[in-house]
């Protein structure tokens, strides 16, 4: 489905964030992409959506290409109209349009009004939450409405790869639970998922491949019962003890010693 | 029916209506703010840019106008023995349409570069597309008033006339009780028309994706919306609306009419009934222009007495505008800001 070879990214011409990272997601998989806060997570997400120009973001080397295609230097729209579909991070609905109108510009890329329509009422079937306030005005809406009506509005596009930037950021562990949920349920219907998460715990569990990524560069790779098996993930980004009791504060100091992948 | 009119009419004492010129002077000056208004929301709504050219657009689609229906008679020149109303309605046609590429062609060249800028930023840089092309357009126009060719002439419709009974068409000797331009009448229509499409417009698909693209240009793009495509159809509408509205500000009640060199300056009059209306609510702009354009009416026709003078009626809107902002800051439709409590 989706492979990124040895993509470099530099950001107002000096900034190099991405260091030649390869992924690929296989068509019909979950994977995730797992990193800590300026690993280079989102800068990989708007590289692969087109995103990067407005954040005065270049690729200066490797190759994006979906099913085959080289879609490097495409325009944002013509890889949505191909079959990319990304959620944002931090949520980002229309605040002032209503729940109706956010999906119905979630689809300005479809003119065909019947297949508006079976992706709308694929979306509400699936998140009879946002059925409830269609009317509602966006920005009123709750943490985990808003997230829905992001996915939601992701799906009207109809993706074939849809991409989601942390989408269990700011929200209660059981809502965390639920978008989970959401991502399998998603992923049964035939659409491959890249899931960037900082929860590890979460993306590992129903990834069937994991990638880690630090200061732009891949460090780890993988299957996901391995990655959780690991050492340092347990240590770095599920939080345990090597002796798989929880950290307490006054242990803080230990997360300077070196990481065993560094050296 | 035995209405005081009719009694009036027959015993020929007609006295005209001050009230009613009052009124007809409103809707009037109504119609043309809210025009006004209009085109300046569809900018703000679409683009979250402050269109100081908006006047100066006005007055260059009048003269675009003026062009078409008089000064080279295109396409009339070509249809001779056709109606006269319909060479005009084409010759508005065809201006109407150079004025929205000329509103795209501004957006490519001076705005587009200015995507993702500070909003105050590109507000400034409308400021001087407003001098070009004011300028411009003034040296065009010349010293002259350029009339706008239309058909409808000093034609009135007469209400309560003295020999031509409750209603009908009223010469220009006749006495009546009140006289509605058929501009007037035209403007209403055409006003009605134009705020319907508009409202109609925002609920397509092309207009929610302009309102989206307003909010959250990024999220907008990740959607698969091209800003530049939506920036380029905003600004095509907005000159065609700043157009009709020079049309109407040429047209009544600034008899003679005619597109000149005060025609820009004008427009700007329309601001307090976009800042009344809320900046991007196409109601607010409507109610707005009315709501001064009536005052103003009002105003000008009883509050003349002492130091107050007859100019005071284009004091009025400022007035209005600030007491209504005192309670209403956002305006009288405008969006507040959302925050979640």
């Amino acid at each position: 489905m989706l492979a990124v070879e040895n993509l470099e990214v530099v950001y107002n011409d000096v900034v190099l964030v991405l260091r030649g990272i390869s992924i690929e997601v296989p068509d019909g998989k979950i994977v995730a992409l797992l990193g800590a806060n300026g690993a280079g997570k989102t800068t990989t997400l708007r590289a692969i959506t087109g995103l990067l120009d407005i954040h005065e973001g270049d690729v200066t080397k490797g190759e994006i290409r979906l099913e085959g295609v080289d879609i490097t230097d495409e325009l944002p729209s013509k890889r949505v109209r191909r079959g990319i579909s990304q959620v944002m991070e931090g949520r980002r609905v229309f605040a002032e349009l209503t729940v109706d109108d956010n999906l119905r510009a979630g689809a300005y890329i479809n003119r065909n009004a019947s297949k508006v329509k079976a992706s709308y009422d694929r979306v509400m079937t699936m998140f009879p939450r946002l059925a409830e306030r269609k009317t509602a005005t966006a920005g009123y809406l709750s943490g985990g409405e808003q997230q829905m009506l992001a996915i939601g509005r992701a799906l009207m596009q109809d993706p074939k790869l849809l991409i989601l930037d942390e989408p269990s950021l700011g929200l209660a562990p059981f809502l965390v639970q639920e978008v989970r949920d959401v991502i399998v349920d998603i992923n049964s219907q035939g659409v491959s998922v890249l899931l960037i998460e900082q929860n590890a715990n979460m993306a590992l569990t129903i990834a069937d491949h994991g990638y880690i990524m630090e200061n732009g560069k891949m460090v780890m790779d993988g299957d996901p019962t391995k990655l959780l098996k690991d050492e340092d993930v347990k240590e770095f980004y599920l939080g345990y003890h090597t002796t798989g009791e929880q950290k307490s504060f006054r242990d803080v100091k230990h997360y300077k010693r070196r990481k065993r992948w560094l050296s | 029916m035995t209405s005081g009119l009719l009694i009036l009419a027959q015993e020929s004492t007609v006295v005209p209506s001050e009230f009613g010129r009052m009124v007809v002077n409103g809707i009037s000056l109504g119609a043309i703010y809210a025009i006004l208004a209009l085109g300046f929301v569809i900018i703000f709504k679409a683009t979250q840019v402050l269109n100081f050219a908006h006047g100066a657009l006005s007055a260059m689609g009048a003269f675009l106008i003026a062009s078409f229906a008089t000064i080279i008679n295109v396409p009339g020149r070509w249809m001779e023995g056709s109606p006269v109303w319909l060479q005009w309605v084409l010759s508005v046609v065809f201006a109407l349409v150079l004025a929205a590429l000329i509103g795209m062609a501004l957006e490519r060249m001076f705005l587009r570069p200015m995507i993702g800028e500070a909003l105050f930023a590109v507000a400034i840089v409308t400021l001087g597309i407003d001098i070009i092309v004011r300028t411009i357009t003034n040296d065009f126009i010349g010293q002259t008033s350029r009339p706008m060719g239309d058909p409808f002439g000093l034609k009135t419709v007469g209400l309560g006339c003295a020999n031509g009974g409750f209603i009908g068409e009223a010469d220009l000797v006749e006495l009546c009780t009140v006289r509605i331009p058929w501009t007037t009448v035209f403007q209403m229509i055409l006003t009605i028309a134009l705020v319907a499409g508009v409202a109609m417009f925002f609920r397509s698909r092309t207009g929610i994706a302009m309102r989206a693209t307003a909010w959250d240009q990024e999220v907008a793009r990740a959607q698969g919306i091209s800003v530049g495509r939506i920036f380029a159809t905003a600004w095509a509408i907005g000159a065609v609306m700043a157009a009709i509205g020079g049309l109407f500000i040429s047209m009544f009640p600034r008899r003679p009419g005619g597109v000149d060199t005060f025609t820009a300056f004008f427009a700007f009059r329309a601001f307090p009934a976009i800042i009344l209306g809320g900046l991007d609510s196409i109601l607010g702009a409507i109610v707005g222009g009315f709501a001064i354009g009536f005052a103003e009416s009002a105003a000008s026709t009883y509050l003349t007495f002492g130091f107050l003078g007859t100019g005071f009626g284009g004091v009025v809107p400022y007035i209005v505008m600030l007491l209504v902002l005192l309670i209403r800051p956002y305006g009288l439709f405008g969006t507040e800001e959302i925050r979640r409590v």
